[in-house]
């Protein structure tokens, strides 16, 4: 692929993932792209361009690449959004535990306090090295050990990348939990607390409202990319440390800079956990290198008993 | 259809059944129902609570309730090959066991899916395994494998039982007993009247059943170890997991039947149908049992061990350090190989009583062994648990896993209890079939009551 058209499909991802196009959701420009150019034009539009220029482009030209905005339901969520590979890249030398993705997930997916979708673990690569904060979401693998567990089909693995959980189906059997190698998932022990967000109409992409015995985990926000924006952690970060994008269009965002994913992962040797077991996930880390803070400064965002069972768990590196 | 009417003099040894029960009985039924009475309460909160009042939580799923699954199961499968074995071979003095091995195996086989029903959080959508099921998931086999060895065994049980219920019927139609325990005895009996087609029919059908049920265990107790097996997980991703399960099965349905016809022999003085000798026989069953089992602990240890990876070493040391797993690691393995070798295998030390309570401890370690094989691994995580709440880094069963563990063990006695009331536990008419099988039929071993 031409450096051109690569550059274009990036452009395509930016208006979508970072949300710059407002309201015009997921939408390529015909044109400009790979697409033949439209004959017939009509009002032109204004569009935000990665260097920050504005460009007018033909109304006609913008389709929807997306498909519908709207969170899709029932039998469609089992589809990806369609031309869509989702992946997230997590800049280890960046998080320093806010601990902001966690509360913006939380209040996202209406989950209790108790409930983390998103784990920040303290973590060290071997006795010598210096300890880095680790965030964990699902990886939503390519290979995922919990979909081919499910009993029922609860769990599926969609076109675009996401492996999402339907509470409606899920029998809450907790075979997915054992199976996941990365204990991504965890399960409603309790009914999901009361808020305005409870009374949505439930779609997997949301996972909101969840349901008490069964299981829930990250989705990826699949129902945000619909609308052109980043999911909630990457958008909570306050360091910018988590970018989120489309493999297809080689493009991630953490919400401030748009990069190419192919480009951070060579230059920077993203890697992926435990990539021996062959799942194949679609979340990468860039090793936790250049920090500008020590890991102890993170340790005051947590609790008493939170700071003893991270100091435990490095002695066991 | 002509009838011939058999001599039922035999059943005078066996009045229990033929009798009103007495105090004691009743007595202890009453006890037994309420225990299932508090069990049932128990169980309907759970339903109506939920999963939050046991002590699972996100890392350990299961606790208790599977290792119970999967005990009672290994108890059916296990039971259900043995009187199987029994039957093909013909061995005569595994003759009078059957019967109890098959209640046995099927009692276990109804209680076992009950606790894997506590399992699942969501016990209202059962019916989705059926409609949404995918055969891709081991959950789904197990499913198909449960299903198929309840039909089996029911079948299996009632064919054992249909040639001593067409004597009750017969010998009882003289008698002053109830008159719907008349009527049962004739239902049951399908009208069998001891002719040469209905004995020869009989008796291919329980050729066939039988030769059915030691394949579909063996598989469907597999099928419940690859469960496990499957998961990417350290302590589970094993291969031996299928043999072992098969292995801890059968040791422990040697080590029940000796207890239950140790109860059965005292209660109801069986004295002439249990002998000593079929103590000691099983007895030394046991002890080879002991000696496989010690072989595939040490095979699996030593590989774990000798060389190993990082989350398969934390794994080890919490079942070796005490503070944690490690008495009950170690205490199941004494009793597994160090007591139950002694005890058994030093005649001095081998008697009756004996050979019981070595057997009750087993039970007791192989159930330690099946929660050690659970529970440490699934607080074993690649990723180590940052959550700080001690319920989540450490399973801790509530009450609630305790009363309907204790329920399960007590729907156990209390059907044992009244299928005594029924028929008699020793297999009358098979006991009077010669033996066939002249290789087994002949093979005795020397009597050690003397
Ligand atoms: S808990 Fe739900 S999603 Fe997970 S395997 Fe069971 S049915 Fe499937």
């Amino acid at each position: 692929m031409s450096e051109v058209m690569k550059s274009h499909k990036r452009r395509n991802f930016l208006k979508t993932g970072a949300g710059l196009a407002i309201g015009l959701g997921a939408i390529s420009i015909n044109g400009l792209g790979t697409e033949p150019p439209i004959k017939d034009a009509g009002k032109k539009i204004k569009v935000l361009m990665p260097d920050g220029s504005l460009a007018e482009v033909d109304e006609k030209s913008l389709s929807t690449r997306t498909g519908s905005m709207q969170p899709a339901k029932g039998p469609k969520a089992k589809e990806g959004i369609p031309g869509r590979k989702f992946v997230m890249v997590i800049d280890l030398g960046k998080c320093n535990n806010a601990r902001k993705c966690i509360e913006g997930c939380q209040k996202g997916h209406n989950l209790d306090t108790s409930q983390e979708w998103m784990t920040v673990h303290l973590r060290k690569d071997n006795h010598q090295s210096e300890p880095y904060w680790f965030p964990k979401p699902c990886y939503h693998c390519d290979n995922p050990p919990c979909v081919k567990v499910c009993p029922v089909g609860a769990t599926y693995k969609r076109s675009d990348g996401c492996v999402l959980v339907d509470v409606n189906r899920c029998i809450g059997c907790k075979f997915c939990m054992s199976a996941c190698p990365y204990s991504a998932r965890v399960f409603n022990w309790e009914p999901p607390p009361k808020s305005s967000e409870a009374n949505q109409d439930y779609s997997p992409e949301t996972s909101v409202p969840g349901q008490v015995g069964t299981v829930g985990k990250c989705d990826f926000c699949p129902d945000r990319s619909r609308q052109g924006k980043l999911p909630y952690c990457v958008n909570s970060c306050p360091m910018g440390a988590i970018y989120f994008g489309d493999m297809n269009e080689d493009a991630i965002s953490n919400g401030t800079e748009t990069v190419s994913f192919k480009e951070l992962i060579n230059n920077r040797a993203g890697h992926r956990i435990l990539e021996e077991l062959g799942t194949y996930p679609s979340v990468y880390y860039l090793p936790p290198v250049d920090k500008a803070f020590s890991y102890e400064r993170g340790l005051k965002n947590l609790s008493e008993e939170q700071k003893k069972k991270a100091l435990e768990n490095l002695s066991k590196y | 259809m002509k009838r011939q009417s058999i001599d039922g003099s035999i059943f005078k040894e066996f009045n229990y059944c033929t009798t009103p029960p007495s105090t004691r009985w009743l007595i202890i039924v009453i006890v037994l129902m309420v225990i299932i009475g508090v069990g049932l309460y128990t169980f309907i909160l759970q339903g109506v609570k939920g999963h939050v009042i046991t002590g699972m939580r996100d890392y350990v799923v299961w606790g208790v309730y599977i290792t119970n699954f999967i005990y009672f199961l290994g108890i059916s499968y296990a039971c259900a090959m043995i009187s199987c074995f029994f039957h093909l071979t013909r061995i005569q003095w595994g003759k009078s066991l059957m019967r109890i091995l098959e209640l046995i195996a099927f009692i276990t086989i109804i209680i076992a899916p009950v606790y894997i029903l506590l399992c699942i959080g969501r016990i209202d959508r059962l019916h989705f395994l059926a409609f949404h099921g995918r055969i891709q998931s081991p959950i789904i086999w197990d499913v198909i494998a449960i299903v198929t060895d309840i039909i089996f065994c029911m079948v299996y049980l009632f064919l054992s039982y249909v040639k001593d219920f067409a004597r009750l019927r017969d010998y009882t139609a003289k008698l002053d007993i109830a008159d719907w325990k008349k009527k049962l005895y004739r239902k049951l009996a399908l009208g069998y009247a001891f002719e040469h087609e209905q004995e020869k029919r009989l008796s291919s059908a329980m050729d066939i059943m039988a030769a059915i049920i030691i394949p579909t265990s063996i598989v469907a107790y597999s099928l419940l170890a690859w469960l496990f097996g499957m998961n990417l997980r350290p302590g589970w991703h094993s291969s031996i997991f299928g043999p072992q399960f098969i292995l801890n099965a059968v040791y422990s349905g040697v080590a029940i039947i000796i207890i239950i016809m140790w109860f059965y022999r005292r209660i109801l003085k069986l004295e002439k149908y249990i002998t000593d000798n079929h103590f000691y026989f099983l007895g030394y069953g046991l002890l080879i049992l002991t000696l496989f089992f010690g072989y595939f602990v040490f095979s699996d240890f030593i590989t774990n061990w000798y060389n190993t990876q990082k989350t398969t070493s934390i794994l080890l040391q919490k079942l070796l350090d005490n503070s944690q797993y490690g008495i009950m690691y170690k205490g199941s393995l004494f009793i597994t190989l160090f007591l139950t070798i002694v005890v058994i295998g030093i005649p001095q030390l081998r008697t009756v009583n004996s050979i019981f309570l070595v057997s009750v401890l087993v039970m007791l370690a192989l159930w330690i062994n099946r929660y050690l094989m659970i529970v440490p691994v699934l607080e074993t995580t690649y990723i180590p648990i940052s959550d700080p709440r001690p319920e989540y880094i450490k399973y801790d069963p509530t009450i609630v896993e305790w009363i309907l563990t204790v329920t399960g063990l007590a729907v156990f006695m209390l059907f044992l209890m009244i299928m005594t009331k029924l028929a008699p536990v020793i297999p009358v008419s098979a006991l009077e079939e010669k033996s066939t099988f002249k290789l087994f039929g002949k093979f005795s071993f020397k009597d050690h009551s003397k």
